[in-house]
């Protein structure tokens, strides 16, 4: 077995066994990144000096018995978290030169439990995707491939980059942000798992915004448990953010092995969707069986603005947007380029900072928060939120979880629906409802399509019950027992 | 009360103000950021990653500054929203880092209120407060520095500031001014503003229409940022001018933003600026809804200071003092505590006057402040004390204060070290009489022949042969008595 | 509703992102397909339901007035594309 097959939990304690030491660990991954990257283009900036010289102190702690789970793991940052000193670009042309003089305060979690950072992990641009195409930085491959085929695939996005790097073994685990599916798309198309987790759990603080009331930062990671393992490290309260949730982390790692007997698990009608993928609709019935036979209690429910989840996902996101990347203008930091005066400066950086999905989406934020325009759009869509959230409420009145395809498809070819920005939106369709509620969501890896890419199933909460999904999660892989693995990764 | 009215050639013509004024929060840290609020200090110093809008940072909002504009809206009389909520409004500027400020629109912290004010012939008016809302400062860009560059400094950005909008209730360029004083000692008086104009912790933004008599409102303009009470009460008469020209003209005013130059004491517009305005206000994501407890509130109520208004009131009934002189003296906080120490126990008249008087004259004179007085409250009332018991009387108690001011000596110390002390012995001030009364033998003819008026020249000729020490009622007592 | 180019480019301009002719045409056919596929949010009933404008539900938490921030203009103009000094620096505003 090749150290790049080890789980965190594996890899841990081999560390604390001596088996092998983290700079190890770390040297083996920073060839892995060395060799792989240039292909798969997971990584805008790698920080191999870095990573040993954690890798270091992780050695020392692990030797002092100070170590944690996490000492020693080498991870992915998306490149959406501000880390100090090192480049952070959000994908984008605009902040090409942006050193943060900070830490996000989930990445300086990770940092205090010794994880090891790799490299700052690719990503849509300012996570505005669900392909990893619009990055600056160019798009990232999936290093899965379609049975007798050799045509790149997207690895889904935001969190492309760093959904490839995990799974192509070049990264033991990563971080990522979800905004309407950022996080469990790309652990679907990937064969990952990856939890976002409830609104409020992981702070925002540093990590640079798409939508405020949305983003939610989260883990991704080869199973459920190094999932738990993530999040435990990376969720709590922080005084810095004002939506951030005062409340105790449970240790997510208790709650894997609850197993489902009798918990009441709903299947939403509305998520059988016309059109989709009959795959898709296989492997969800599969899941529900995998779930009854380990003594859930199946029940259908109703979840009756389910389709206007996307419509209200973008207005919402693409009006917060706006507005957040207002201050990208080449004062204070970031790419400028000179204009004739301040307003031509202005127009003239952002003109060619941003992407074309980036200027898409603040035209329409700005269009449908303007004058005439915002009761219409915004208010409308405020309201259908409220309505999107009364179903999950209604919905968790009688039931501990819910079970829906993650994705309506496999990952597509990174040349297909480029043409119209609409089709591409309708990747979310299954994701964004969570996201809109404020619920924890999970996307387990459970099976294969016949072409032989990986397929999700997507478990989601009551707010703060991330350890019901956790639960449910656990119990669907144990079930699936996925096992594949994608053509292109570390040996 | 006489209206003000302007006249034109089709008529008479009624002014309409409304003032939004911005004041600046008394706090230690800004708004949102914990970097310092105070005025000054090194460029871009006084600045946090969350106020220069750098990627990723999320304002969390001071309690202070929430209580800051309970206590004003409780010193407006006004509503107090126990919901209110934050919305960003959206626009571009140099010293804009985040490109939008963070403000109330839809939700704003206080509601409506009302101030009196009192006008010269001596009116009483109430003027309409419609609301108070907490947002943030803008930085600094400045524009002398470098011949092709404006240079930011955002020390500024992110300080709390109360934005307190009144009804048009204002129909003045006087009721404007009355406005602006009484809001600023209002704020004063809580602590809540320092109302310091020239440092623009206090600035107004004033909407100005004109009308016929009895008409509805008509189009207004909003003059920017005026940084003083005087110019704003230029700016009302300037720009009610301007409108009342352009309607007889036969033209139509346009809603516009203006700005007033007091060097030529006219508004200009600011249109070219100012491309299509559209703020695309929405609530701030980033901060969730204020929600504030009636028990906080009834507290904050409780801990209010006494307000102009009610001092000046228990200052006329407690001290008997007028309703004219108990303003003069609640118009700084500190004068009212001065005069409050002076009086009790005391002749609350007697107090009031010589506050009033000689002490608010040495004040000016010496250029001194109610903060650094020319004489302290102690020596002050060890002075009223001796004119009281009658040790000194009211004219030597003018000298012994001059010199008072001038060596800072006691009152009791000078009066013993020149023998000013008041002649109270009958034998003395008789002696005294009867000799004034020997020398004038033919004025007390005249007297007697029925010259009344001549009193009040023997009392003088007594007291100046006393060197203006005698008791002055027991000298006109003897004088009445000798004169028979 | 439909966008015209005049539209596209008045939101540009608030935006503050030059457009060119081509862009403005390409902007309004993906502008109009995306506001085209959210107008089917005219068929929901929302009478008497609130807007939902956070994803956290609870009230505003508020912190103490300390001073605990500042004091580092190097880090704050550090990234800074033009500064004179220690202030930042842009083209000439004319007011
Ligand atoms: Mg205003
Ligand atoms: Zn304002």
């Amino acid at each position: 077995m090749s150290i790049f097959d080890l789980s965190i939990a594996a890899a841990a304690k081999a560390l604390k066994a001596k088996e092998f030491s983290a700079v190890e660990l770390t040297t083996a991954y920073n060839e892995a990144v060395a060799a792989l990257n240039p292909r798969l283009n997971a990584y805008i900036t790698v920080t191999p000096e870095l990573a040993l010289e954690q890798a270091r102190a992780a050695d020392s702690r692990i030797a002092d018995g100070s170590a944690t789970p996490l000492t020693g793991i080498p991870l992915a940052m998306k490149d959406l978290f501000c880390t100090e000193s090192v480049r952070t670009t959000a994908g984008s042309s605009i902040l090409e030169p942006f050193i943060p003089p900070y830490e996000s305060t989930v990445s300086a979690k990770l940092k205090a439990a010794g994880a090891v950072m790799l490299g700052k992990a690719n990503l849509d641009e300012f996570a505005m995707g669900s392909s990893n195409t619009t990055s600056h930085y160019g798009a990232v491959e999936n290093p899965w491939k379609r049975l007798g085929s050799d045509a790149k695939l997207v690895p889904g996005g935001s969190s492309g980059g760093s959904a490839a790097a995990v799974a192509a073994r070049i990264a033991l685990a990563a971080t990522g942000t979800d905004t309407g599916g950022s996080i469990r798309q790309p652990a679907s198309f990937t064969g990952l798992a990856g939890i976002k987790p409830t609104y409020g759990r992981c702070s925002r603080w540093g990590v640079v915004a798409f939508a405020s009331s949305l983003d939610q930062p989260g883990p991704m990671a080869r199973n459920v448990e190094d999932n738990a393992l993530l999040l435990n490290a990376m969720a709590g309260f922080d005084q810095k953010d004002s939506t951030s949730a005062n409340r105790e982390v449970p240790d997510f790692c208790l709650a894997l092995g609850r197993g489902v007997k009798g918990l009441k698990i709903g299947i939403p009608r509305e998520y059988r969707l016309e059109g989709t993928n009959p795959e898709i609709l296989a492997l969800w019935d599969k899941g529900i069986e995998w779930l009854k036979a380990q003594g859930a209690d199946i029940v259908n429910i109703s979840l009756p603005h389910t389709k206007y989840g996307l419509p209200v996902y973008y207005i919402v996101a693409p009006a917060e947007a706006s507005s957040n990347l207002a201050r990208y203008d080449g004062v204070r930091f970031g790419k400028r380029v000179d204009g004739e005066d301040l307003i031509d400066l202005y127009e003239r950086t952002r003109a060619e900072g941003f992407g074309p999905e980036v200027k898409r989406r603040i035209m329409i934020g700005t269009y449908v928060l303007s004058h005439g325009y915002y009761d219409a759009y915004y208010l409308k869509a405020q309201k259908v939120r409220n309505l999107i959230l009364r179903d999950f409420t209604d919905a968790f009145g009688s039931v501990d979880a819910i079970l829906t395809p993650t994705a309506p498809s496999a990952a597509f070819g990174l040349d297909e629906k480029m043409d119209d920005p609409v089709t591409m939106y309708l990747n979310d369709v299954f994701t964004v409802p969570a996201s809109l509620a404020g619920v924890p969501a999970m996307s387990v890896p459970a099976g294969l399509s016949a072409e032989g890419l990986p397929l999700g199933l997507q478990v989601i909460g009551r707010h703060f019950d991330e350890e019901t999904v956790f639960a449910v999660s656990a119990a669907i892989e144990s079930a699936a027992g996925f096992s594949a693995l994608p053509e292109l990764r570390a040996k | 009360m006489a209206s003000y009215t302007l006249e034109g050639h089709t008529g008479t013509w009624e002014v309409v103000v409304g003032l939004e004024v911005h004041a600046q929060i008394i706090s230690k840290s800004k708004l949102f950021s914990g970097a310092s609020a105070a005025y000054g200090g090194a460029p871009n110093t006084h600045v946090s990653f969350i106020d220069a809008g750098f990627p990723g940072m999320l304002p969390v909002i001071n309690k202070e500054c929430v209580a800051q504009a309970v206590r004003t809206g409780l010193g407006l009389r006004a509503r107090i929203n126990l919901f209110s909520r934050f919305d960003r409004k959206n626009y571009f500027y140099a010293d804009l880092p985040q490109g939008y400020q963070i403000s109330q629109f839809a939700h704003p912290i206080v509601g409506t209120g009302e101030v009196e004010i009192e006008l010269q012939d001596g009116t009483i008016k109430y003027i309409g407060i419609t609301r108070l809302h907490l947002e943030q400062d803008a930085g600094k860009s400045m524009h002398d520095q470098h011949p092709s560059k404006s240079v930011i400094d955002l020390n500024r950005a992110g300080v709390g500031l109360m934005e307190i909008v009144s009804e048009p209730d204002i129909r003045s360029p006087e009721e404007a001014g009355a406005y602006l004083r009484k809001l600023r000692q209002i704020l004063r008086y809580l602590g809540t503003c320092d109302g310091n104009m020239e440092e623009g912790s206090m600035r107004a933004d004033v909407n100005v229409s004109v009308r016929k008599p009895g008409e509805a409102f008509r189009t207004r303009c909003e003059i920017k940022n005026v940084n003083s009470i005087r110019f704003v009460m230029h700016a009302v008469e300037a720009e009610a001018m301007r409108q009342i020209e352009v309607w007889e003209s036969g033209g139509e005013v346009v809603q516009e933003t203006r700005l007033y130059d007091p060097s030529k004491g006219e508004t200009r517009s600011m249109r070219s600026k100012e491309d299509a305005h559209d703020y695309r206000y929405f609530p701030e994501p980033d901060l969730l809804p204020l929600i504030l407890e009636q028990d906080w509130v009834d507290d904050l109520k409780a801990m209010l200071p006494e307000l102009p208004d009610e001092k000046r009131a228990r200052f006329c009934q407690e001290y008997g003092i007028s309703y004219y002189d108990a303003g003069v003296l609640v118009a700084e906080q500190a004068t009212a505590d001065f005069y409050e120490t002076l009086a009790k126990g005391r002749d609350g008249k007697l107090a009031a006057n010589w506050v009033t008087g000689d002490f608010f004259a040495a004040m000016n004179r010496t250029g001194k402040s109610i903060e650094n007085p020319p004489v302290s409250v102690e020596a002050l009332g060890q002075l009223l004390d001796l004119i009281t018991d009658t040790t000194i009387n009211g004219r030597i108690a003018k000298t012994v204060f001059e010199e008072m001011v001038e060596t800072g000596k006691m009152p009791t110390a000078i009066v013993d070290e020149n023998g000013m002390r008041q002649v109270t012995d009958t034998g003395a001030i008789d002696e005294a009489v009867t000799k004034v009364l020997a020398n004038n033998p033919d004025k007390v003819a005249e007297y007697k022949s029925g010259k009344d008026k001549l009193f009040g020249f023997f009392v003088g000729q007594v007291m100046k042969a006393m060197q203006g020490k005698g008791n002055p009622a027991l000298v006109n007592e003897a004088v009445r008595k000798q004169l028979g | 509703m439909s966008l015209d180019a005049a539209t596209v480019r008045r939101i540009a301009k608030l935006a503050r992102i030059r457009v060119n002719d081509e862009e403005v045409s390409t902007l309004q056919n993906e502008l109009n397909a995306i506001l085209g596929y959210v107008e089917q949010l005219s068929d929901v009933n929302v009478e008497g339901v609130e807007p939902l404008s956070g994803g956290a539900q609870m009230a505003l938490r508020q912190r103490e007035d300390n001073l605990t921030d500042g004091g580092m203009a190097d880090k704050i103009l550090a990234n800074a594309p033009d500064r004179i000094g220690n202030f930042f620096a842009v083209p000439k505003v004319v007011e």
